[in-house]
C-alpha cells in the first residue's frame, strides 16, 4: 500500500490540493458528454486498481485532513452526528461493516481482531488503538456509529426500512453538498427527496426506492451524484451557508480554474444484516477545473455537459451563477470530436 | 445481474422434527462464520435434483446470536415438482449444499408497539428467531399456531415452554382452529400482523384485517408457495434470443436459468416482485399464480412473475 497522507486544510486559507494519482483516480461522473438524471445504479463491485472504486469503502490521500475537519465540525455542532433510539443495532452493523472492509482493503493502515465478541481495533493513521466489546456501547468512548464514522471519510447515512419506505434515521453528515441531517432526521424517502427538480415527475424517486428496499446483503450497490463548489470545502451546510454562499461571488474568470471545483459523490447502499437497515455512505470527491483539465478527455466532456445541462438542474446544484464562467473556461479544451466511452481518463 | 454471493455449506445435522418435516443443520465449509442476520430472513439453497438445478427458499429459524450455523426447516410435499422430496430422501449428514446471503422479506417492524404473528404449520419456523430478539428486547409479541395434528406440527412445544402466556396452539385434530375475525377484532391499534402459512390461510387472514380497516402497513405475511407445476410450454427469450421448452415441475425461472440466461429474483414465491418481466407476445392463458401483480397488470397480459406463473398456448415471448 502506497498511500502518501496529505496535511492540508478544506476552510479559511484551503490548502487542500489533489496530488496527479489522485487526479487519475477521481471519479469522474459523466460516462458521456451530455448529463441528465438517471438512476444510475450499479453493482457497488470492486473496480479497477488506481481507481476510487478498487475498494467498496475507498481510502484516500486526503484521509487523515478529512478526519481532521469532521472533527472541527462536530465540535462546532454537535447534531452532525444522530442516531434515533431504535437504531443502536444499525450502528453496531455499520461499525462492523465499516471496520471490516477498511481492514480487509488496507491490511497496513486498519487491522481488525475478533474473539466472538471481543474486539480490538488499530487504526494506524489516526493512532487510535481500542479494546471493546461488540454489543456493549459502554466499552467505546462514543457511541458506535459516531466511533466508525469519526474513522471513515465521507458522509453517512443510516436508514431504517418500514412501511414500505425508508426513513432517515441515523447519521454523520458533516460534508455535505447542501442539504441538513438535523433538518432531515426522521424523515421518509419521499420527504427528504422533495426539493429535487424534475427528477419526481420522471417517476425517478419511486423506481429508486423500490430499488433500494430490494438491495440485498452482500451485494451493494452505487451510483455517483455531483455538484459543483467554490474553494475545497467539505463542509458546504446549510447550517453554515452564511460562510460559503457569498463566495459565489468571488468567481472570477481568472481565478476559475483554481476556486471552482467539481464535487462528484460515490454514493453506496449496503443492507445491514442484523437491523435489516440500509447503510448509505456519501463518499465526495473534489477536484479544481484546474485539475480536471489535465486530463483533456475530461475538459473536452465538461465543455459539453455544461452547455446542455438544463436550466432548474444547474440552478437547484447551485452553480448557475457560475454556469458560464465555467463553460469559457472549458471552451478551448472541446476539440470538437467524439469523446471515448466511459468516464476514463483516457 | 444476479452477482449472488453464495456460499458452500455441509449439512452437520438432519432431525425429523415432526412426521413430514426435517430440520437441516448447516455450517460453511471454509469454517468461516456464517452471516449474520435479521429474524425474518430466508436463504435459498440450490441443489442439483436428478440433474435439475432447483433453487428453494426456506427461512433462517437458527438464533441470529449463533453465528456457526444456519437451521432450516423443510416439509416434505409428496407429488410436490421436486425439491423438498430431494431434501428428504437424497440430503444426508455430510453432504454439501450451496446457499445464498440472507435474505430478508419478513422483517420485523422495530417500532411497532405489538406485534401478533400467525404460523400455519412449517410457517413457525420465521417466527422462531423473531420471539427470541423480541423476548430480548422485551418486545410484545404473541404467537397463534396452527397445526394439523400434534404429531405433524414442529416445535410447539418448544414454544409454548419458551413463551408460556404468549403462545397459542390450534390442533385441527383435536377439532380446535383459531377464530381470526374475533382473534384481530380484538386488537388493540398500532398492532403489527405477521401471517406464515400457506396462501388460503394467508389470504383469509388479510382478507378479515382489509374489512376491519388495518393499515396496509401493519400486515406483514410470508408466503411458502412451490411453483405450481402444470402443463410443458415453449417461451422465447427476446433479449437472449433463447427458446426454452418449460417442463410439467420446472417454473419458467428455473427454465430460464438451466438456459444459462441470468435472471433477477428474490423470493421465488410470487410475492416480492422482483421477477416481474415484461410479456411482448403470447397467444394463450398466462396462469398468474403470484399475488404481487393487480388485477388490472394481470388483465393486460403484459406482465408475468417467472417464479411461479405458467402459460398455455403458443408464442409466449418475454423480454429476458
Amino acid at each position: 500500500m502506497d498511500l502518501k497522507f496529505t496535511t492540508e486544510t478544506y476552510r479559511d486559507d484551503f490548502s487542500f490540493r489533489n496530488s496527479p494519482e489522485a487526479i487519475r483516480r477521481y471519479p469522474f461522473p459523466f460516462h458521456a458528454d451530455s448529463y441528465m438524471y438517471a438512476i444510475n445504479m450499479e453493482d457497488h463491485v470492486a473496480g479497477k486498481p488506481g481507481t476510487a472504486y478498487e475498494h467498496p469503502i475507498d481510502v484516500d490521500e486526503h484521509y487523515i485532513s478529512e478526519m481532521a475537519d469532521r472533527a472541527l465540525v462536530l465540535k462546532e455542532d454537535p447534531l452532525r452526528c444522530q442516531a434515533l433510539s431504535h437504531m443502536m443495532t444499525a450502528q453496531w452493523d455499520t461499525l462492523e461493516l465499516l471496520m471490516i472492509h477498511q481492514s480487509i482493503a488496507y491490511p497496513d493502515l486498519f487491522t481488525l481482531e475478533r474473539d466472538k465478541d471481543k474486539c480490538h481495533w488499530i487504526n494506524r493513521p489516526l493512532g487510535i488503538d481500542d479494546k471493546f466489546i461488540f454489543g456493549d456501547r459502554s466499552t467505546l468512548p462514543y457511541e458506535p456509529m459516531e466511533y466508525i464514522m469519526r474513522q471513515s471519510q465521507g458522509d453517512f447515512c443510516i436508514v431504517d426500512q418500514r412501511d414500505n419506505s425508508l426513513w432517515m434515521d441515523a447519521g454523520m453528515v458533516t460534508c455535505q453538498a447542501d442539504w441538513s441531517l438535523d433538518f432531515d432526521i426522521g424523515m421518509s424517502f419521499m420527504e427528504w427527496h422533495a426539493p429535487v427538480p424534475m427528477a419526481h415527475e420522471l417517476g425517478i424517486f419511486d423506481r429508486a426506492l423500490k430499488f433500494l428496499m430490494n438491495v440485498q446483503q452482500g451485494r451493494p450497490a452505487r451510483r455517483l451524484n455531483w455538484t459543483m463548489t467554490v474553494n475545497p470545502r467539505l463542509d458546504t451546510s446549510p447550517e453554515n451557508y452564511h460562510k460559503w454562499g457569498s463566495e459565489k461571488t468571488t468567481v472570477t474568470k481568472e481565478n476559475i480554474g483554481a476556486k471552482l471545483h467539481l464535487r462528484c459523490e460515490l454514493q453506496s447502499f449496503w443492507r445491514l444484516p442484523r437491523s435489516n437497515a440500509l447503510l448509505f455512505p456519501i463518499r465526495q470527491y473534489l477536484i479544481s477545473l484546474n485539475d480536471i483539465a489535465t486530463i483533456p478527455k475530461w475538459a473536452c466532456r465538461m465543455h459539453r455537459v455544461l452547455k446542455t445541462i438544463p436550466d432548474p438542474l444547474a440552478e437547484y446544484k447551485g452553480f448557475s451563477r457560475n454556469r458560464q464562467l465555467a463553460i469559457d473556461f472549458f471552451a478551448p479544451f472541446d476539440n470538437g470530436q467524439e469523446t471515448t466511452k466511459g468516464a476514463d481518463p483516457e | 445481474m444476479t452477482v449472488h454471493t453464495e456460499m458452500s455449506v455441509t449439512v452437520t445435522d438432519i432431525e425429523l422434527v415432526a412426521d413430514a418435516i426435517k430440520q437441516f443443520t448447516l455450517e460453511r465449509v471454509d469454517g468461516q462464520p456464517m452471516p449474520a442476520f435479521a429474524p425474518g430472513a430466508h436463504i435459498v439453497v440450490s441443489m442439483m435434483d436428478a440433474g435439475r438445478l432447483r433453487r428453494n427458499p426456506y427461512s433462517l429459524m437458527s438464533s441470529p446470536r449463533d453465528p456457526w450455523n444456519f437451521r432450516i426447516s423443510v416439509l416434505r410435499v409428496e407429488r410436490s415438482r421436486g425439491g423438498s422430496v430431494f431434501m428428504h430422501d437424497v440430503i444426508a449428514v455430510g453432504d454439501t449444499l450451496t446457499i445464498s446471503q440472507p435474505v430478508n422479506l419478513f422483517p420485523v417492524d422495530i417500532l411497532a408497539r405489538r406485534n401478533l404473528f400467525i404460523a400455519g404449520g412449517v410457517g413457525i419456523t420465521p417466527f422462531i428467531p423473531m420471539m427470541e430478539v423480541l423476548n430480548e428486547k422485551g418486545g410484545v409479541f404473541e404467537l397463534y399456531y396452527s397445526i394439523r395434528s400434534r404429531s405433524h406440527g414442529a416445535f410447539w412445544s418448544e414454544m409454548s415452554a419458551l413463551y408460556p402466556n404468549r403462545v397459542k396452539i390450534a390442533v385441527g385434530a383435536e377439532g380446535y382452529r383459531f377464530d381470526y375475525h374475533e382473534l384481530l377484532i380484538n386488537q388493540p391499534l398500532g398492532t403489527h400482523l405477521y401471517v406464515c402459512g400457506p396462501k388460503l390461510m394467508l389470504e383469509h387472514i388479510f382478507n378479515i384485517a382489509r374489512d376491519l380497516g388495518w393499515a396496509q402497513e401493519n400486515l406483514h405475511f410470508e408466503l411458502f408457495l412451490a411453483p405450481p407445476s402444470g402443463s410443458p410450454f415453449t417461451a422465447k427469450l427476446a433479449s437472449s434470443g433463447k427458446e426454452i421448452v418449460v417442463a410439467e415441475h420446472q417454473s419458467l425461472l428455473e427454465s430460464v436459468e438451466e438456459a444459462g440466461v441470468d435472471a433477477p429474483f428474490l423470493c421465488r414465491a410470487g410475492a416480492c416482485g422482483q421477477c416481474e418481466t415484461r410479456v411482448l407476445a403470447s397467444d394463450g392463458e398466462i396462469i398468474h399464480n403470484d399475488i404481487f401483480l393487480t388485477d388490472e397488470e394481470r388483465k393486460s397480459g403484459t406482465k408475468i412473475m417467472p417464479c411461479v406463473s405458467r402459460f398455455v398456448g403458443v408464442g409466449l415471448t418475454i423480454e429476458l
